[in-house]
């Protein structure tokens, strides 16, 4: 180990707390000393809970000497982004709308990793409500890139993947609804994993589309995001710990979807795409392409399912008080509400359609493989990037590659595939079959070592 | 209702509110729900085409 002891990984920090060789309290301390030295620049903090993300450590250092480990999440730094409940501390989902808030009590999953060990060390910024994916539209100043503090760090989950490069916490829990775990994850060189929809509480976490949101681990690996996630779904992480070997590479089956997906690509996400998967097959994976058939179609119907739920959850605060939100995120809920219930329906029939050309498309395959953003991390504020000479919306080129997966539920992950030339991240986004998000973790977990060169 | 229609009620909706800013993001979603109606969502899911499979 030869960087600081708060930028390893889980997997190789929690022998060392289990054993009594490192302190939780001296990770916790290191921590808020990043955030002490880089979070004015970078904000990727709303609210750092340094006294009692102390006191803690301090107790749960103290079930060590004791001889009581909860298993590997013990003593770890945590981050949640500012959409989750944790019991006394503003809830304030980057907005004014939130001004007051106090979560009277954790969200199941704040609850669940309290009860694994992690310690809670700060909310993170974010796209206001999550209602976007770049997150500088926020009441607490946009969130920067470290790669260049000029570039998004991608969103709405920003501050977390932020806080992960950065060494400000180990690991962090953001949301997902349309890419929101996983554009982060691959503008900051991050592992981020939205679970299969349904697989973890969203009860205590502000609503963005109820159908659509997932909560999900940000982290530094794949088994770091895996033992994240057995926390958050429920499980006893003691008793699965240490994770099973990586499954073996040779022989692992990868569907390709081609067709729409890599329409519009920047040329060097393409090449650094093209590389991974020649790395893949020389590894002995097999590739073969795939299509979804209607993945044209999915913006249209990501917007005519999003919007709706998004514009119900804000009606009141959209009448009493539009002034205190931003005025992009304002304007994109009031667009919602002139979504006709027809065309909502038609919507959610499509979503039908797409799952089953999802499913279909991995019924001969262990995952897709595609990129996970088609443009390396944007200039904050720009609404448009050129992509191979043509101008192209950063919305929809941040969404492009993501939001099908949150319309069908199928897990998917998103591990850092490379820099471009200027340094900036890519991601490589692995999805697997519905009811499977263990099997998608293992073959991510196989592809790993040989993406990110 | 046809798109046309809708779009024309929720813009002079949107005028009447003072959200003028509103009317070019209502001219991209009715963009939107044309293609939305337009595409073939009944269609049954092809097999997947020879050579294919990995």
């Amino acid at each position: 180990m030869t960087a600081p002891l708060h930028f390893h990984t889980i997997t190789e920090l929690a022998p060392l707390i289990a054993a009594g060789h490192v302190s939780s309290e001296a990770l916790t301390r290191a921590c808020l000393e990043e955030i002490e030295a880089h979070d004015r620049t970078l904000n990727a903090f709303i609210t750092v809970l340094g006294a009692s993300a102390i006191t803690q450590a301090r107790e749960l250092d103290a079930e060590i000497a004791a001889g009581t480990c909860r298993g590997p999440l013990h003593g770890i730094p945590v981050s949640l982004k500012d959409l989750i409940d944790q019991q006394g501390v503003p809830t304030t989902a980057a907005s004014r709308v939130r001004e007051g808030h106090v979560a009277a009590a954790d969200a199941p999953v704040t609850a669940r990793l309290r009860a694994a060990g992690a310690v809670l060390i700060g909310k993170t910024n974010l796209h206001e409500f999550a209602f976007g994916t770049t997150s500088d539209d926020t009441a607490f100043g946009a969130v920067r890139n470290p790669h260049d503090p000029s570039r998004s760090p991608g969103g709405s989950s920003g501050g977390s993947a932020v806080a992960i490069v950065t060494g400000m916490s180990v690991a962090s829990i953001g949301t997902d609804t349309g890419g929101s775990i996983r554009i982060p994850s691959a503008a900051c060189g991050t592992v981020g994993l939205k679970p299969a929809w349904g697989e973890v509480p969203c009860e205590g976490v502000v609503p963005l589309s109820r159908s659509l949101d997932h909560v999900g681990p940000l982290a530094r690996s794949v088994a770091d995001a895996w033992l994240i996630y057995l926390v958050l779904r429920g499980e006893a992480t003691a008793a699965r710990w240490p994770l099973p070997a990586p499954r073996a590479i040779k022989g692992l089956r990868l569907g390709v979807p081609r067709h729409y997906f890599h329409d519009v690509l920047d040329d060097e996400v393409r090449a650094r795409f093209a590389a991974c998967l020649a790395w893949l097959r020389q590894a002995g994976a097999e590739t073969a392409d795939v299509t979804i058939r209607h993945a044209p179609g999915v913006a249209p119907v990501y917007l005519h399912a999003s919007l709706p739920e998004a514009a119900a959850y804000h009606a009141d605060s959209l009448m009493s008080a539009p002034e205190r939100y931003t005025k992009n995120v304002r304007l994109r809920l009031e667009m919602g509400r002139y979504v006709l219930a027809e065309d909502y329906v038609r919507a959610q029939a499509a979503r039908a359609v797409l799952r089953s050309e999802v499913d279909a498309a991995l019924a001969g395959c262990d995952a897709l493989v595609l990129p996970t953003l088609p443009i390396p991390a944007p200039p904050i504020g720009a609404s448009t990037v050129d992509v191979a000479g043509t101008p192209q919306a950063v919305r929809s080129m941040m969404l492009r590659m993501t939001q099908l997966f949150n319309l069908t539920g199928h897990p998917a992950v998103s591990i850092p595939m490379g820099e471009t030339a200027a340094g900036l991240p890519c991601g490589l986004q692995l999805a697997g079959r519905l009811n499977d998000t263990e099997g998608l973790l293992a073959t991510a977990a196989a592809c790993e070592p040989f993406v990110n060169a | 209702m046809t798109i046309d229609d809708w779009l024309e009620s929720a813009c002079a909706d949107a005028d009447r509110r003072g959200l003028e800013e509103l009317k070019p993001l209502l001219v991209s979603l009715a963009d939107a729900t044309r293609a939305l109606r337009d595409a073939d969502w009944d269609e049954p899911v092809p097999p997947p085409a020879e050579g294919e499979e990995p």
